[in-house]
């Protein structure tokens, strides 16, 4: 029998409202329903979200780590960008 | 019988359903055809042992005379088990288990749903409890039955061969016997063939979706209630019971 390999999908979940999707790990499915489902039945046991995205690995456009420096260099000398400068108070949990 | 032991006869009946079902599921544990399969199957098969533990725990109560949920497991031989018989079919193969589990779940949801209803309240707290998670179940097994039905010449020939297969141990879910009747007179229990029509209902659409036939009417097993079961049964719990049996009284 022929075995063919799943289509590997990237998992993001939010773990709750007012929070952003946050890349959890990948999941194989052999289409996008069952992609939701198994991020789900992999990655939200413990009531760990309230929403699921799922996306084909093969979809996602990722920058080239042989042009990591032309990429990101230019903004390593520019400190003022950086809010360091503000006072956070203690009780802001999510900036 | 009164009306205690009445309500632990039927805790029993529906701990047993689910303990033998998820000793069934288990079978797949290291032998899932995909990993991700394999864990949203070990996930449900929790549920359901989880369940069996409440509805174990529960008859205890009920009952009276002290018996733990470890009691109702483990030392019980197997013509006090009052399951299905549908439950405690081997499966050759994935098809087989995933039509077993949808032809049980398509009427289990139906009958918890009914039970979240009924007048006893330590049931309908159980029921509400697992209904969430067996619509999920249901979910889970429709889509994949219709993946296969719907799929390749294969698994199309395999899974409409594990349903003809099956289809005669569906009978035995909606024909009342003494005690489904009392539950329903004295506690507003599920009534059973308003579950079937819900039933037939949904296991024919789901079927369409997944291009496979209906099987016709035919003679249907029947005896798990009672205590009468197929030979599987007793396999099934030896491996169960094994460490109780070879050293009772064994603890963690």
């Amino acid at each position: 029998m022929k075995q063919q390999e799943w289509p590997l999908y990237e998992v993001f979940i939010r773990t709750r409202s007012g929070l952003s999707h946050r890349h959890v790990g990948s999941v194989h499915a052999a289409d996008d329903d069952m992609a939701l489902t198994n991020a789900r039945d992999t990655y939200t046991r413990r009531k760990e979200g309230v929403s699921i995205w799922v996306v084909r690995s093969d979809r996602i456009i990722a920058s080239d780590p042989a042009e990591t420096s032309a990429f990101f260099d230019p903004a390593e000398d520019k400190i003022y960008r950086h809010p360091t400068f503000y006072d956070i108070p203690d009780e802001v949990e999510n900036l | 019988m009164s009306d205690n032991l009445l309500i632990a006869a039927y805790a029993t009946r529906l701990g047993d359903n689910a303990l033998v079902l998820a000793q069934r599921m288990i079978e797949f544990v290291a032998a899932g055809p995909e990993l991700e399969e394999e864990l949203a199957n070990a996930n449900f098969a929790l549920d359901y042992i989880g369940q069996a533990r409440m509805f174990y725990t529960y008859a205890g109560e009920c009952e009276g005379e002290g018996r733990t949920e470890d009691d109702f497991a483990y030392r019980r031989p197997e013509h006090e088990y009052r399951n299905l018989l549908l439950v405690e079919q081997p499966h050759g193969h994935f098809g087989d288990a995933l039509v077993r589990q949808f032809l049980f779940e398509a009427f289990y949801v139906h009958l918890l749903d009914a039970l979240t209803r009924c007048s006893d309240e330590g049931l309908s707290v159980i029921a509400a409890r697992a209904v969430k998670e067996v619509r999920y179940h249901l979910r889970h097994s429709s889509e994949w039955l219709i993946r296969l039905g719907d799929g390749t010449d294969e698994s199309h020939a395999r899974v409409q061969a594990s349903l003809d297969d099956l289809w005669r141990f569906t009978g035995e879910m909606f024909a009342p016997d003494k005690l489904d009747d009392e539950v329903r007179e004295l506690f507003n229990g599920p009534h059973l063939e308003i579950i079937e029509a819900e039933w037939r209902k949904e296991v024919r659409a789901v079927l369409e979706e997944a291009t496979l036939a209906v099987p016709d009417d035919q003679w249907m097993a029947s005896g798990g209630k009672q205590g009468r079961h197929s030979e599987h049964l007793g396999f099934l719990l030896a491996e169960l019971q094994y460490l109780q049996r070879a050293y009772p009284g064994a603890s963690w």
